[in-house]
């Protein structure tokens, strides 16, 4: 072993199905023997935890550039333009306000209905957003993959990113039109100090896309059939979180499932921080946050498995 | 120093039962195990590339490969379509990995698997640099310090802030490769992206390329074009069915290639059933046959050349053309030809054709010969590859030089000097 490869000690612990690889490397000194050191070492199982982090940071820039790519890219020859990220929330919450809080008089905890409606929206695009665009991630960008080596997981970063750019500018849209009422004296917005909590709940939001993005992502690698029950899943799933009515409006059965939506505490929290209605419900916002780790983790671990071999299954 | 050490890769693909696709097959597949039943959507695929493969559904693109490349290399991998070398560039540029073995690097590695990778027909030349630079592991300051070269090697400064959906493909194929030139990896693999471009846009390319490996960069290069091997590469590999059958001088393993090619001998005859075709034609033979004065069977620049062809057609009353290509060695296609216009109909059963090549026309060397069927002028029915190949031999009245002639053709052209 000492003679074959001074530089390397390998320790291999192999425990059931998981394999940890430690390498360390000793000083070519102390081994008293110049040989080619190699920088790299491809093979066939990588080492299970590895999230190869630094690797992801050196392509940092990649992952600004498309993030660039898919502003510019998606907009480009639209007449509009960028206005299209805060019209297409601003028009759904119209028209939820019509049909929700017009004809089914759906009540919003004595918030205006528009502000209620359009700041659900917010959360729930970057949620989705980010969840079915991760969830292309193989499909997608299958021709790429195949002819360029980078991280992987430089895609599904760039659409947390470039999602939370978008949230970004609807939040101005948000604060915008909370003012515009404030002024117009239509209606009194008192916002509480967990405020300062927003970035935690929006940090959660996107990591749960990501990571059950990334999981779908990795599935539909091997069962396409997948692909279309999340688009009617996604659909569903919105009418199943409290974004055009709130958890208080609801009970019996519908409550039940909306306390096991890891969405519904992050969503009335965020409500909780603008508006103070409600509460703050800390039990529903540490499951969410535990879900999301459970999630992440399952989807980097399954992700990581499959990007090594996808390219050999589509 | 080396730079790339590969040590016994194998790469296996498994054939039918992954990427079965569908979940409910799955479930099919899982309920018929419970039930202990054979599982109904094992069916093994039989690829028909030359990869030898066993009975299981798996095959073996790679077997049991190990080289090694130093400092300031540039090593060449030839061989036939489906000989693996596309496998092992995938593997030393990560695309996939290896089933089996392992390869060490030294250094940043950049594949150029194609050219233009990650363009976005929305961008405009200018973003896309960028995004491509990045792709192919630039850093943002990099690409920036190297702009201006790149776009100036390109030749399309005027219209780099257009969107290169707007490019013409030349345009386009030239401004992807100027960011992959400028790329200054430790090890660049290359595969084929020479194939592209017209001529001086390719000898630029072939300049940076030999710049590239002057630098002590090392370069690893697939390509079909056996002159860019040999003036490119300071060692060349030869793969044959997933292993490396030669290893040494590019010129020496080349000759080794054309020579392997060249064992065919000049004629083929085929049984129904393992004939190559499809559901619409077979190949029943294929014979080559020197037509010369003094009788012999030599094939030579004085040797007038007849392929004889039979073939099974199965389509009624079809309106038949065959196109024939020679090919060099080299693969570059000398010519292409057709049988006679306007085509004749002809019906189900046994057909031949024959194609004369005059005597005076071909130059020395290795040509090959591939045909298809053609309905209606426009249809393709089938494509038989590389169907015949032989190799014209030198023969010529006495001259004190002794090399070759350069050119595929050595045309019976009347030029005198009047003396």
């Amino acid at each position: 072993m000492r003679d074959r490869n001074p530089s390397f000690i390998r320790i291999r612990l192999q425990n059931l199905s998981i394999k940890i690889t430690f390498e360390c490397k000793l000083p070519s000194g102390a081994t008293g023997m110049e040989k080619t050191k190699f920088r790299e070492v491809i093979t066939p199982q990588q080492s299970f935890f590895d999230l190869k982090l630094k690797e992801l940071w050196n392509y940092r820039d990649l992952i600004m550039l498309f993030v660039k790519r898919d502003f510019v890219a998606q907009y480009k020859q639209t007449l509009l333009g960028p206005l299209w990220f805060v019209l297409q929330p601003i028009l759904t919450a119209i028209m939820f306000y019509l049909i929700f809080g017009r004809i089914a008089s759906i009540p919003t905890q004595g918030i205006h209905p528009f502000l209620f409606y359009f700041s659900g929206l917010t959360l729930w695009g970057y949620f989705s957003d980010v969840f079915t665009k991760c969830s292309n991630t193989f499909a997608g960008n299958a021709a790429l993959f195949g002819k360029v080596y980078f991280p992987r997981m430089a895609v599904p970063m760039s659409i947390v990113i470039s999602g939370l750019y978008k949230w970004w500018i609807q939040s101005m849209v948000l604060i915008a039109a909370i003012i515009g009422l404030y002024v117009l004296g239509v209606e009194r917005t008192n916002v509480h100090w967990t405020l300062v909590l927003i970035p935690v709940y929006i940090f959660i939001l996107a990591f749960l896309g990501l990571g059950l993005g990334i999981l779908f992502s990795s599935l539909t690698t091997k069962y396409r059939d997948l692909s279309f029950l999340l688009t009617f899943g996604v659909q569903l799933l919105m009418y199943g979180t409290p974004i055009i009515y709130p958890l208080s409006f609801t009970s019996g059965l519908m409550r039940k499932v909306l306390e096991w939506n890891p969405l519904t505490g992050i969503l009335e929290n965020f409500r909780y921080a603008v508006f103070s209605v409600g509460s703050f419900d800390f039990g529903g916002l540490m499951y969410s946050f535990v879900f999301t780790l459970i999630a992440l983790t399952v989807g980097i671990l399954v992700f990581y498995r499959v990007e090594k071999s996808f390219m050999d299954t589509v | 120093m080396e730079r790339i050490k590969v040590e016994h890769i194998y790469k296996q693909y498994r054939l039918g039962q992954v990427g079965t696709g569908s979940l409910i097959q799955d479930v099919n597949r899982w309920w018929h195990n419970v039930r202990g039943k054979e599982d109904p959507t094992l069916k093994i695929t039989e690829a028909n590339d030359p990869v030898a493969h066993d009975n299981s559904g798996f095959i073996w693109a790679l077997k049991d490969i190990s080289f090694s490349v130093n400092h300031g290399e540039v090593l060449g991998i030839i061989g036939r379509n489906g000989a693996g070398k596309s496998s092992l560039l995938k593997i030393l540029s990560k695309v996939t990995s290896p089933t089996k073995g392992q390869i060490m690097l030294n250094g940043r590695v950049a594949s150029l698997l194609e050219v233009g990778t990650g363009f976005h027909p929305e961008l405009t030349g200018r973003e896309n640099i960028f995004l491509n630079g990045a792709i192919l592991g630039m850093t943002k300051r990099e690409i920036t310090y190297k702009f201006d070269e790149i776009v100036a090697f390109s030749g399309v400064e005027k219209y780099i802030d257009t969107p290169v959906k707007r490019y013409s493909s030349g345009m386009y194929v030239r401004l992807a490769f100027a960011v992959a030139a400028h790329l200054e990896p430790e090890i660049l693999i290359v595969d084929e992206v020479l194939a592209v471009g017209d001529v001086d846009f390719q000898k630029k390319c072939m300049g940076k390329m030999k710049d590239v490996a002057r630098h002590g960069r090392t370069v690893i290069f697939v390509s079909h074009n056996m002159e860019a091997v040999k003036n490119l590469c300071t060692r060349a590999i030869l793969m044959e069915h997933g292993t490396i059958v030669s290893e040494g001088l590019p010129s020496d393993v080349i000759e080794t290639y054309l020579m392997s090619r060249n064992q065919l001998d000049w004629g083929k005859e085929y049984s129904e059933h393992e004939a190559p075709g499809n559901a619409y034609t077979r190949l029943k033979s294929i014979e080559l046959i020197p037509i010369r004065e003094d009788g012999k069977p030599i094939i030579s620049v004085k040797s007038t050349l007849e392929i004889k062809i039979s073939f099974w057609n199965y389509v009624e009353d079809l309106v038949a053309n065959l196109s024939l290509h020679l090919y060099a060695a080299t693969g570059e296609c000398v010519f292409n030809v057709i049988t006679q216009l306007p085509p004749p109909t002809i019906g189900i059963g046994l057909h031949h054709a024959r194609c004369v090549i005059p005597k005076e026309l071909l130059n020395t060397g290795v040509f090959y010969v591939s045909f298809m069927l053609v309905q209606d002028t426009a249809k393709p029915l089938f494509n038989f590859e590389e169907v015949l190949t032989f190799e014209v031999e030198e023969e010529r009245e006495i001259t004190n030089w002794h090399g070759k002639f350069p050119g595929f053709v050595r045309p019976n052209i009347d030029f005198k000097l009047q003396a």
